[in-house]
């Protein structure tokens, strides 16, 4: 069934199809329509789920923790600050391997406090433990929300999912998306039956206990396999996804790369306009190619490197500053996975797209305009930049 | 000619950005006549919010700094005890006050900061559009309480004024209203109090101000100040609640 919705209220209306049990509801710019038209949902009947509005995230990430361990289904939903202020929690989640599904719609972190997109805010989560899904669009916000339940519920597994869309770009622009019936999405998320659970008599539990020396690095490999074994899962659900939706996704996406030269590698809604600079470059015999990360944890390492082997130049680019001095998050991990290859391609670091700042196809050329001269003279020049601010020369 | 009305000067020029009727730009201007009547504005220094108030900094004509969602009151605390002889003003919503701030303001108040908080009490988050605030009534509609709060399911609407006096550290806690001028001149009477608590050094002070937010109350202006009084009123009580005298 075909249907116009924004990004948030596609995730809202897979959160109806999956009818959780329990909602932590915080509301924040931009998420704050999902918590809102889930609401009315649970007003009119329309769920089951206990939805529990509170005083800030810290405790709507309490509540997802606590009914999960009680053996519950949860979601939640939340952006920026609001991330922030679950960080605590978010490493609690994780630790204590309970699937909560989180709808993360990216918007900059203060400060300056900035209400617009950047990815600033899930990636500052990115070593918490959670399975981090991004998407490009309405129908990916959509399709990623419903895998994520049988990824992060899988006993391999057992970790929460955190799936990110970009603010205002993907989160309140309308867009025609397909959505699967209520009945195909209930068999396809299934039954959650969790073998501990809190309030099981037979088997009295305590989640979350202090942990000494003794065992907290064993407890700390478990997760850490845990977030491996992530990578094969999250395939699978994909294929059973496929079969039900006919719309297939990897760990990323790999677009026009099969000879490419010239290669981008970046997060989420850019990605559109970085597929028509692609197309348009393609015309004039560049070749040019992009890879859309779409799983950020687990890390897709040694598949991005096979995907980037046979180009000359690339270009990462970050949609958030990670003041490492040494460039992004996503090119830390991406230099990293390339090290193992016999011949590298040239790479850079472009930070772009800051607290909203736009970003548009001409932009997306420039940076294949740099990588075509990277290519040729083996010149790479400044490895790390910002790409359309005011304050220093622009180097692309 | 003789001048019989003028802008405070402890405003800025700057033009407000807040809806038609909405009671922030007249809250900020009592506080601004209040700096100007008392001569405090170069020694003040405001606090703003997260919330739709989140420029106030914009309109003040004093130093303003920006606090995160809720934590105010622990920012004015250190400027306070840096800076003792400033004047140092939250401006909070209920949101930011009774919500994710619950903690900050209990404290600040038990300490008996001596701040002076304006808590601008309009029954929900008004700029995230209208959702449930632990002020908002029983039965009233908002988007996170569709068919109106309820007891049984998101509790009792708090009354922060009752709560806070009965910390020791607070010395002036009132409730005003901005729905008529009576009660406008109520109000800035209130202000100018708290603010001569602040100076007397005698503890926390906090004005709530029940105030319209006629946007998300779905109401136009001259409703939603029958609102306050009909609805407000009658389960949030004006009138002093604390007053510590000197000693
Ligand atoms: C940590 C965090 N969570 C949530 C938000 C989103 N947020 C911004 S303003 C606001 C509510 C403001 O309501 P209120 O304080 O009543 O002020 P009003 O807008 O009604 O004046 C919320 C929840 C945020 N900025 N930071
Ligand atoms: S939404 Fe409400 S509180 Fe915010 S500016 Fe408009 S009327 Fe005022």
């Amino acid at each position: 069934m075909s249907n116009r919705l924004s990004g948030n209220e596609a995730v809202a209306y897979a959160m109806k199809q999956m009818n959780p049990d329990v909602m932590g509801a915080f509301p924040i710019t931009p998420s704050t329509e999902i918590p809102e038209y889930f609401a009315q949902y649970v007003a009119d009947g329309e769920v089951n789920t206990e939805y529990v509005t509170v005083e800030s995230e810290h405790s709507s990430m309490s509540v997802c923790i606590a009914a999960q361990a009680a053996g519950a289904r949860t979601v939640s939903a939340t952006s920026s600050c609001g991330l922030a202020l679950m960080y605590e929690l978010l490493y609690v989640a994780a630790s204590c391997r309970l699937p909560i599904t989180l709808a993360c719609v990216n918007r900059a972190l203060s400060g300056p406090i900035n209400i617009n997109n950047d990815h600033s805010d899930s990636m500052g989560a990115r070593d918490t433990g959670w399975v981090q899904i991004y998407a490009e669009n309405n129908q990916e916000a959509y399709d990623n929300f419903l895998m994520a339940m049988p990824i992060g519920e899988t006993p391999s597994v057992r970790l929460p999912v955190m799936t990110c869309m970009d603010g205002f770009i993907t989160s309140h622009a309308v867009e025609n998306i397909e959505l699967l019936e209520t009945d195909a999405v209930r068999k396809f998320i299934g039954e959650y039956n969790p073998e501990n659970y809190l309030l099981k008599k037979e088997n009295p539990l305590a989640v979350g206990p202090y942990d000494v020396s003794a065992y907290y690095m064993e407890h700390k490999v478990q997760e850490a396999e845990a977030m491996k074994a992530a990578k094969a899962r999250i395939l699978e659900v994909a294929a059973e996804f496929e079969k039900i939706s006919g719309r297939s996704y990897g760990l990323f996406e790999e677009y026009r790369m099969e000879d490419a030269e010239l290669a981008l590698v970046l997060i989420g809604s850019s990605a559109g306009t970085a597929k028509a600079a692609v197309d348009k470059l393609r015309e004039d015999g560049v070749k040019a190619g992009l890879v859309k990360i779409r799983v950020f944890r687990p890390f897709p390492g040694k598949e991005l490197a096979q995907a980037l082997a046979n180009t000359r130049a690339v270009a990462v680019m970050d949609k958030s500053e990670g003041f490492s001095a040494n460039g992004g998050p996503l090119f830390a991990e991406t230099r990293s996975a390339l090290y193992d290859l016999k011949e590298r391609p040239y790479l850079i670091d472009i930070v772009y797209g800051l607290g909203g700042r736009d970003v548009k196809t001409e932009d997306i050329e420039k940076v294949f305009g740099r990588l075509a001269d990277i290519a040729v003279t083996g010149e790479i020049g400044p490895v790390y930049t910002h790409m359309g601010q005011r304050s220093k020369e622009d180097i692309a | 000619m003789k001048k019989v009305f003028q802008k405070p000067e402890s405003l800025t020029d700057a033009k407000n950005h807040y809806c038609p009727g909405c009671s922030h730009g007249l809250i900020h201007r009592l506080i601004a006549e209040c700096m100007d009547e008392m001569n405090i504005r170069e020694k003040t220094i405001g606090i703003c919010p997260v919330g739709c108030s989140v420029l106030a900094y914009d309109y003040f004509n004093c130093d303003m700094l920006e606090a995160a969602h809720g934590r105010a009151p622990a920012i004015a605390t250190a400027i306070k005890r840096l800076l003792p002889d400033r004047f140092l003003f939250t401006y909070q919503g209920d949101g930011d006050l009774a919500s994710i701030g619950m903690a900050e303001i209990v404290h600040a108040s038990a300490r008996g900061e001596k701040i002076t908080v304006i808590f601008v009490n309009n029954t929900l988050y008004g700029m995230t559009g209208g959702q449930m605030a632990p002020t908002t009534l029983l039965g009233q509609v908002t988007t996170t309480s569709p068919y109106g709060r309820k007891a049984e399911n998101e509790g009792y609407p708090m009354k922060m004024a009752e709560l806070l006096s009965s910390n020791e550290g607070s010395a002036y806690i009132c409730r005003t209203a901005v729905n008529n001028p009576a009660n406008i001149n109520r109000t800035k009477r209130a202000i100018k109090k708290a603010f001569q608590v602040q100076e007397k050094g005698l503890g926390f002070s906090m004005v709530e101000i029940l105030s319209a937010c006629p946007t998300n109350w779905g109401l136009n202006p001259l409703d939603a100040m029958k609102w306050i009084e009909d609805n407000m009123v009658p389960y949030y009580p004006l009138g002093e609640f604390k007053v510590k005298e000197e000693q």
